[in-house]
């Protein structure tokens, strides 16, 4: 059977159990898609020996009836990801050559119940970027193309090059993170689902610190059956992260029943924002008629502070990451910079963090240092903890009022072409992140479903908001919007 | 508030970012841009708002105060970009 890679994580699952084909198989399928991307630039570690290992043991345990959740099946992993031994930089020069010695909680989770690592994939530096053009390792390309032109496009971020691959049928899933949109925008821009959960769902032990209270890993994936699929097994409590949920984790899949008869949805009125495309407007109007044939209730709700949570993310998020990313010295690991005669410590330290990290990363680590500094920390910082609570009430208020779950587009327009943004301020970049990053601020469980095209023949995307650990009623919904929309497009292959 | 070139600098020696002398303006020019985007903060009315210090009301998990690993020398000094008879090896720290 060929384009075994074109297969769905469920599809493939189902297939494998029936013996229709073998783990082996499909990995190489996918590796010789991988080996045909390079101008995608989507996976930047190949991992082919570890990946034929996974898939040899995974054929065993299929063979002996004794197969795991995620059994054979081939995926990526992003950057971020602690992967034993495996090269592991954030996508930023000052990780250069770093092996960890450890797996992170979640990849151990993923390659327990059987997946096989395809290798690591792009993103922006440390996850800080909203179009993959902040990597040490170049942009990523998106496989999509406006109409008939040969533009390249924005994949998306801060997870590009899982989207990228995903999409292209690189590899059958991903994973990816998300502190203020990394999951959702690069999912919506490319045409497949991506799933943030509750904040303390999945364990970010392993996972290279941006903004402590704001990251959190999900899956990245062809169908919402696929994600609930993969994050049931990425999800659960663990020991080492002490923000993770104590709380069983319940069988996702089984929860998409298709039934939303009664759910309310809520609109917030704060998200029509001035100059959002007609397009994009008509697909969010479009997407509430769907949820409403399908037995749901719709209605208005209010969210008065969403206008205040780009800017306080961009106090809180630069904060965190300037404490985090204070531990990239060139002591322990990564790079360090040569030192001329009679330098010392000091030198050693601003030199080494000059080389290695780049542009939008020293900015924000120099914006985070500044808010948190003598004399400004309640100005920025604890005046932002504070619109955060805010904001997080809001959505506390709307799902008081009973709306089980919240409706709103994904990005603001669809993916556009590298070096259109971020040749311009980086405020135009952050604006991207318009409808996601409340989510992040709130703890909230946010997916994103591909249910349309622009009219450049681009994916648009919506989102879905979710109440707090209630990512299965939330799965059940977007599967639901899903069903409803029929996004069956894929990206021409031209690479 | 407006970021000039002195706090540009102080800035990035907090940090331990070298920033060269002739780069110091169109640093201070980019913090500039965007504190003006977070200034919109102060418009928001806060009085007897809590700052928030998690997002999940949770009691953090406790454990006992015990040794739970260790003995991993070698792996830790894996990937140091110079480590010598068992140690991190830096440049001179005291004169």
């Amino acid at each position: 059977m060929s384009d075994l890679n074109k297969l769905t994580l469920s599809a493939a699952r189902d297939g494998l159990r029936a013996g229709d084909y073998t783990s082996a198989e499909l990995t190489e399928a996918c590796l010789s898609a991988i080996e045909g991307a390079g101008a995608l630039n989507a996976f930047v570690h190949n991992t082919p020996e570890i990946a034929r290992e996974q898939a040899k043991a995974a054929d065993a345990r299929l063979a002996a009836g004794d197969a795991p959740a995620m059994c054979g099946l081939p995926i990526g992993i992003k950057d971020l990801f602690a992967t034993k031994h495996a090269p592991t930089q954030a996508a930023s020069a000052i990780l250069e050559g770093f092996k960890p010695e450890y797996e992170s909680t979640v990849t151990s989770k993923l390659f327990d119940a059987g997946s096989v690592m395809l290798g690591k994939l792009n993103m922006d530096e440390f996850a800080m970027g909203s179009s993959n053009e902040t990597s040490t390792y170049g942009d990523v390309i998106s496989p999509w193309r406006r109409g008939n032109e040969d533009t390249p496009l924005t994949p998306g971020g801060s997870s590009g090059g899982s989207a990228a691959a995903v999409s292209a049928d690189l590899c059958l899933a991903a994973t990816g993170t998300d502190t203020g949109g990394s999951i959702r925008q690069p999912a919506a821009f490319t045409g497949i689902v991506g799933i943030k959960p509750t904040y303390g769902r999945c364990s970010r032990w392993g996972i290279v610190a941006f903004a402590s209270s704001l990251d959190q890993a999900g899956p990245m994936t062809k169908s919402v059956r696929d994600a609930a699929m993969m994050l049931e097994t990425m999800c659960g409590h663990d020991m080492k992260d002490s923000t993770s949920a104590d709380l069983p984790v319940p069988n996702f899949e089984a929860m998409l029943t298709g039934d939303i008869r009664g759910k309310k949805i809520g609109i917030p009125k704060e998200y029509r924002l001035d100059g959002t495309p007609d397009e994009i407007v008509k697909l969010w109007d479009d997407g509430a008629a769907m949820l409403k044939d399908a037995g749901a209730e719709i209605v208005d709700i209010t969210l008065p502070h969403t206008k205040y949570a780009l800017p306080t993310y961009y106090v809180i998020a630069p904060a965190e990451a300037s404490s985090n990313l204070a531990r990239y010295d060139g002591v322990r690991y990564g790079h360090r910079a040569k030192l001329a005669q009679g330098e010392g410590i000091n030198d050693m330290y601003e030199k080494t963090r000059a080389e290695g990290f780049g542009k939008e990363v020293q900015r924000r680590v120099m914006v985070g240092t500044y808010v948190l500094s003598a004399g400004f920390y309640d100005a920025y910082y604890n005046k932002a903890r504070k619109v955060r609570t805010l904001i997080k009430r809001d959505f506390e208020d709307a799902f008081a009022a009973g709306v089980d779950a919240i409706l709103t587009p994904a990005t603001p327009s669809p993916a556009f072409g590298l070096g259109e943004v971020s040749d311009s301020d980086p405020i135009q970049m952050y604006l991207n992140d318009v409808f996601t990053v409340t989510v992040n601020l709130a703890g909230l469980p946010g997916i994103s479903v591909p249910t349309g095209l622009s009219s450049t023949g681009l994916p648009l995307g919506l989102q879905l908001i979710g109440k707090p650990w209630e990512e299965g009623d939330l799965l059940n919904i977007a599967h639901s919007l899903e069903g409803a929309a029929g996004f069956v497009s894929k990206p021409e292959k031209w690479w | 508030m407006s970021i000039d070139i002195d706090t540009a600098r102080r800035v990035a020696k907090l940090a331990r970012i070298r920033v060269e002398e002739d780069a110091l303006p169109a640093l201070a020019a980019e913090f500039n841009a965007v504190l003006g985007f977070i200034e919109q903060l102060s418009e928001v009315d806060v009085e007897g708002v809590e700052p928030m210090t998690s997002v999940t009301p949770q009691r953090l998990k406790r454990r006992k105060d015990g040794v739970t690993d260790g003995e991993m020398q070698d792996k830790i000094l894996a990937n140091a970009p110079d480590a010598r008879e068992g140690f991190f090896a830096v440049p001179k720290v005291v004169e």
